[in-house]
């Protein structure tokens, strides 16, 4: 089952940057918008040890942990290589500059 | 479209090397083919000293397997010598006729071992030392006959002779010089290794010329007959006496091989079709033997390869380890003295320790290590950066451990350490997973250690420690890194190229200095986005446009992240001095926001730790409070004893100097930390000695230090200068700073600013020159003027997007 819910506009995410979007009950989403102007989003959990990936750099589809600095690729979720390990992703939709996300949408790895 | 075609002559180290360059820039470009004439995937050439000697295996020393070609969609031609190059056709054709296109060719055909014109040259049981064939043949000669000679005491010979007695040989050396290794060692250090290698069991000849090599009756060889007339037993004859560059197949194709496939700065032979890297190539007149070099070049020919068109090759200087287990040698650069060098050495023969180090002009220009080698990457490093030792020469004998890197138990000697000790204390690396990775991956560099294991990536103060581990496994292969690096994977430029472009073409943002500057990623990294944002405002403030995206998330949000998300605050209180109101303001907000923690810091302060970041707005609302910076690259706390207003003893009034210097440089960044501390007599309470501006007073002034460090690694402050008033304490305080910030690299902290550029520097800029040293000061207060307190704005209202969650509304769609 889909379950998609309106977030923000897409001007209201910094370019290269991110905004934190709160589930009652789960862990937050951090909502990303590249240089190409390219909204993803991904669990707000660092697969090392949990960081806030929302709060590191953006760069190129990657965010870098603002803890130990691992790359995360925001696409597929996982970490670049030769870390290892992935979060959970979400479809993003952007309809008339709303960016919009299935919160029930693919389940990758880790909740 | 089709896919240009690059085929590769010659599967080894060099080569393919160049491929995983290339791979790594451009995976895409091309439908690469790879003829090797060897049967072998790429291996570790270097490592087939310890397979001969038994103690590693050929398994162990592939570096590329079968399913690394196939996973890359290389095609790979094992076992097919190349014979032809048509240069018109473009194609390259081998032996059995197979035949491959290309679009560019790359030459890595290595070098031949030298064969002496000597009669019976050509018998059953004479070999050269070159591949897993002849090493394979060594070892099978090994179980069957019982005398060698190996011809030749270089350092491939001395491999060769130990690895067959360590299969039980009875083994000659014969060497036409009068020392072992004379060209990587004097006559002390050859001696003293012959010696050594004499207890393992070794025989020498020297200053001995090989007349006739004689046939036995089954037309074996049988015998070496020297030019004195002595004959000496031999079933198996080596013959190392040198290499030669293989260039039979591009002097055939017409390409200009002057001793070597000759190339220019970006490995480009005479046809711009064809590149060569390798021991085959002749850069410059000198065609190199070892693999460090080799690296280097086949990093700048896959630039090229990938059509990135940066980089050049300007030349290596080597170095050279002997893998003998139980010997330990070495030797860079030019030890042979001479007009205009000193030398200064260490000779212990008893306890087999020599070391011999040349200068010229107070730089290390070459040196050889006997007996005790941990320090070889250390002044090899120095020989390559070409610095200037004349600050601790008299230290300089005793190596780095004397003055450098250490883990964080102390140790200075990866060598003496077991395997289970940890060498990185910041990501727990152990000395075994170190080795093991080194061996197992085939690492070479640092970057490749810290990649795969983590070990010497955050703080690095284990980075000489994880050099002498690489020195140590990957033998004198390993060569660290020239000092001039880049600033991070995303360009070939160095924290001076980009500080001089921004200066000297006035560019004002990072979208426009990466594009000045040929970028190779289109928004950088999470290195060097903070470098290049730092190095734009601190050149053009006022102009350049400060990009918070481009900032770590401390500098960001204006407070420090913690290991759970949660951030702390520590609010600026002058010179350490604070108030009932201010209390009772810090206590009220503890209360209010529900702050789990608060202490005291080293620096002086209060913190505040555990606030959410939606609070931190109203925290500084509330505590009406200025930023004290402790989450930035900037001015963080001036640290003051209590001084001369109520200590018996103060002599000056330490407490008032600390607020002045205090106000006077708040919201100043830096490429680093900034702390200061003023003391107000000598006892120096206030540890002025390990700032990176400290200030003691005595009863006629104020003497400044500066370049302290309490950090990683302890570093005493150096005297700057002695001044009698304040003003005069906030001008060179001052203008030392801007110094540091106009020409620190990113990350750069004041005391290895100083070690770069020489205290010497800093005191002609600072001191010496008193105009020079008001302009200073003036550009530093010009920076500051009108730079806001970030939490006064930010509890107004600015900014306020970054702290407010958003909230998640049902959408059909």
């Amino acid at each position: 089952m889909e379950q998609w819910v309106r977030v923000c506009r897409t001007e209201d995410i910094p370019l290269l940057g991110a905004r934190v979007v709160q589930r009652p009950g789960a862990i937050d989403v951090a909502v990303f918008r590249t240089a190409a102007d390219r909204v993803l989003a991904v669990v707000d959990r660092c697969p090392h040890k949990g960081g806030p990936l929302s709060q590191g750099i953006v760069y190129g589809d990657r965010v870098a942990c603002p803890l130990h600095n691992w790359s995360v690729e925001l696409e597929s979720g996982c970490a670049a290589a030769p870390d290892d390990g992935c979060v959970r992703t979400f479809p993003v939709r952007v309809e008339a500059g709303e960016v919009l996300i299935d919160l029930a949408g693919k389940v990758d790895a880790l909740g | 479209m089709r896919k240009m075609r690059l085929v590769l002559v010659g599967n080894g180290m060099a080569g393919v090397r160049a491929l995983e360059e290339l791979l790594k820039l451009a995976p895409d470009l091309y439908d690469i083919t790879v003829f090797g004439a060897e049967p072998h995937p790429n291996y570790n050439r270097i490592l087939l000293s310890p397979v001969l000697s038994g103690e590693q295996t050929l398994d162990q020393i592939v570096l590329n397997d079968l399913d690394w070609y196939a996973a890359n969609g290389i095609a790979l031609h094992v076992g097919k010598e190349v014979i032809e190059i048509d240069r018109r056709r473009r194609l390259v054709r081998a032996a059995d006729g197979t035949e491959a296109e290309y679009d560019r060719l790359l030459l890595a055909t290595g070098s031949n071992p030298v064969i002496l014109p000597l009669p019976g040259a050509k018998l059953e049981g004479v070999i050269t030392y070159r591949d897993i064939g002849d090493t394979q043949r060594m070892i099978e000669a090994a179980s069957r006959h019982a005398h060698a000679v190996v011809i030749g005491g270089g350092l491939l010979g001395l491999e060769a002779a130990n690895g067959l007695k360590a299969r039980g040989m009875d083994v000659t050396v014969v060497h036409l010089m009068q020392w072992l290794m004379e060209r990587q060692l004097d006559r002390t250090a050859g001696g003293l290794l012959q010696a050594s290698l004499e207890k393992k069991g070794l025989k020498f000849r020297l200053a001995a010329q090989t007349k006739e090599i004689v046939a036995g009756e089954s037309g074996r060889v049988a015998a070496v007959r020297l030019a004195d007339g002595e004959t000496l037993a031999a079933e198996l004859v080596v013959m190392a006496v040198g290499i030669r560059p293989n260039t039979a197949l591009a002097e055939k194709a017409g390409l200009h091989c002057p001793r070597g496939i000759a190339v220019n700065d970006t490995m480009q032979t005479f046809d711009p079709r064809i590149y060569a890297v390798g021991e085959c190539v002749n850069h410059r007149g000198i065609a190199y033997g070892l693999v460090a070099p080799l690296f280097e070049m086949a990093k700048v020919c896959a630039n090229h390869l990938a059509q990135f068109g940066i980089g050049r090759y300007t030349g290596s200087a080597t170095s050279t380890k002997l893998k003998v287990t139980g010997i330990d040698l070495f030797s860079a650069g030019d030890f042979g003295g001479g007009e205009g060098t000193e030398e200064i050495t260490l000779s212990d023969p008893v306890g087999g320790v020599y070391r011999k180090l040349v200068l010229r002009d107070d730089k290390l220009i070459g040196s050889v290590l006997y007996g005790d080698t941990v320090d070889g990457a250390y002044y090899f490093k120095l020989l390559r950066e070409g610095r200037s030792v004349a600050e601790f020469r008299d230290r300089l004998m005793f190596g780095e451990s004397n003055l450098g890197d250490t883990g964080h138990l102390g140790q200075n000697s990866a060598a003496a350490m077991t395997d289970e000790m940890e060498v990185c204390g910041c990501n727990g690396v152990c000395k075994g997973t170190i080795v093991r990775a080194i061996k197992d991956q085939g690492l070479f560099t640092l970057d490749d250690v810290r990649r795969h294991t983590k070990a010497s990536s955050s703080c690095g103060s284990c980075t000489g420690l994880v050099e002498q581990l690489l020195m140590a496994v990957a033998g004198g292969d390993y060569s660290p890194p020239p000092k001039l690096k880049t600033m991070c994977g995303c360009t070939d430029r160095t924290h001076a190229d980009a500080r001089r472009a921004i200066r000297d073409h006035r560019l004002l943002s990072i979208d426009e200095t990466m594009r000045f500057l040929e970028w190779r990623t289109p928004n950088g990294c999470a290195s060097c986005r903070p470098a290049l944002n730092y190095y734009l405002i601190s050149t053009w403030p006022h102009e350049a446009k400060d990009d918070p995206q481009s900032r770590f998330i401390n500098e960001r949000a204006h407070a420090n992240i913690q290991k759970d998300g949660t951030f702390s605050v520590v609010p600026r209180m002058w010179g350490g001095a604070t108030s009932a109101g201010e209390l009772r303001r810090i206590a009220d907000v503890v209360d209010k926001y529900r702050i789990p923690t608060v202490k005291v810091t080293g620096g002086q302060r209060l913190d505040l730790l555990g606030v959410k970041k939606a609070d931190l707005p109203g925290v500084w609302r509330d505590l009406g409070m200025p930023s004290g910076h402790a989450y930035a690259k900037a001015l963080r706390t001036v640290k003051t004893c209590v001084g001369s207003e109520w200590c018996r003893f103060g002599v000056q009034d330490s407490t008032r100097m600390g607020q002045e210097l205090e106000r006077a440089l708040w919201r100043m960044y830096a490429p680093h930390k900034v702390k200061l501390a003023v003391s107000g007599c000598p006892r120096n309470c206030a540890e002025s000695g390990i700032k990176d501006v400290g200030v003691i007073g005595v009863e006629s002034g104020w003497e400044i230090y500066v370049a302290g460090n309490g950090g990683i690694k302890t570093e005493v402050a150096q005297f700057l200068v002695k001044v009698k008033t304040g003003e005069e304490v906030l001008e060179h305080a001052g203008a030392f700073l801007q110094l540091y910030r106009e020409e620190g690299w990113y990350l750069e902290r004041t005391v290895h600013f100083v070690h770069r550029v020489g205290l010497d520097y800093a005191k002609q800029r600072v001191v010496a020159d008193a105009a020079g040293r008001r302009a200073l000061h003036e550009r530093l207060l010009f920076s500051l003027e009108g730079e806001p307190d970030p939490w006064a704005e930010r509890a107004t209202g600015a900014d306020r997007a970054q702290f407010e969650p958003l909230a998640a509304e049902p959408a059909t769609v």
